[in-house]
């Protein structure tokens, strides 16, 4: 492997790296999308005990998974930043805060949705709904955090520091399912059983989780360019970029 | 083909509301997030731009 993980680690090259994977993963995305709604709609069947409401599994699943996982990779880039001042780490938690906080709310949103016709009740204090809904209230808590203060470099710690305290909630709503009794049902794939679901209901979570992967990476990568701009402006290649715009 | 009609397709069983309030809400969430993604990104732009100018003067 000679890739220079170094030379894509300084802010300048990694602003014009992510600017050339932006297009790709977006369409890519979008591609997958459409692929997983059709699965989703039209080649699915139809659960025997749910009808056709269990179609929002299509989303809910992967929603929730990506704000479980997005919030990992920012402790992930949180811990980086932290042992090595490394300055793109904090800008990567930066900039898939407000993805992982629109995921964790559309699997609050479209649990609800899931849960009113199933269970009878939009909401309920079960363990693992609550512990998803603190999940929110974290990347809320971290993006007010980071406003809240006018210090760059010391936002950016406070802030790695929440991320990391509140990671412990990531191994909670997983395993809430199992640790405590919940209304909701248990995990849909687990790495330790073969997967309890039609092929083709799991082919199309599957294929939506995959779109909204290279969706997050898309959106992620995109607003890391701004705060990269932002953030070196007083260097000579963003007065150079900037000059070259009219 | 699972359906037999298109209002079959939007009765979802009965289960319409639930299917498509879900849906509906994370067409609304992406495309609110990109939005304002793209505007943001042309906002930074022009205002690191503006600063620019002022600071040559």
């Amino acid at each position: 492997m000679s890739i220079a993980w170094f030379k894509y680690s300084s802010p300048a090259t990694f602003y014009g790296l992510a600017g050339k994977l932006v297009p790709w993963f977006g369409w890519s995305a979008g591609i997958l999308t459409l692929i997983g709604l059709y699965i989703a709609f039209f080649l699915a069947p139809t659960d025997f005990q749910q009808g056709e409401a269990y179609r929002v599994i299509f989303i809910h699943v992967p929603a929730a998974w990506m704000s479980m996982f997005i919030y990992m990779v920012m402790a992930f880039w949180s811990a980086i930043g932290l042992a090595w001042n490394t300055r793109l780490s904090f800008m990567m938690s930066r900039a898939l805060a407000p993805t992982g906080a629109l995921f964790a709310f559309l699997s609050l949103w479209t649990g609800a949705f899931w849960g009113k016709p199933m269970w009878g009740a939009w909401w309920v204090w079960d363990a693992r709904l609550t512990s998803a809904l603190i999940l929110f209230f974290l990347y809320v808590g971290i993006m007010a955090l980071w406003a809240a203060i006018d210090d760059r470099r010391r936002g950016d710690k406070a802030g790695a520091l929440l991320i990391l305290v509140g990671a412990i909630n990531v191994p909670i709503i997983y395993f809430s399912v199992k640790w405590w009794n919940t209304l909701h049902q248990g995990a849909s794939i687990s790495m330790t059983k073969a997967p309890s679901m039609a092929s083709l209901m799991l082919w199309g979570m599957l294929v939506m989780a995959i779109a909204a992967w290279f969706y997050s990476i898309a959106v992620a990568l995109y607003r890391v360019r701004g705060i990269i701009l932002e953030r070196e402006r007083q260097t000579e290649w963003v007065k150079k970029l900037l000059e070259a715009r009219s | 083909m699972i359906w037999a009609s298109w209002n079959e397709f939007v009765a979802m069983g009965g289960y319409g509301l639930y299917v498509w309030g879900s849906y509906g809400a994370v067409l609304v969430g992406v495309v609110l997030e990109i939005v304002l993604l793209r505007r943001g990104q042309s906002e930074t732009l022009k205002r690191l731009k503006r600063m620019q100018t002022w600071e040559k003067q």
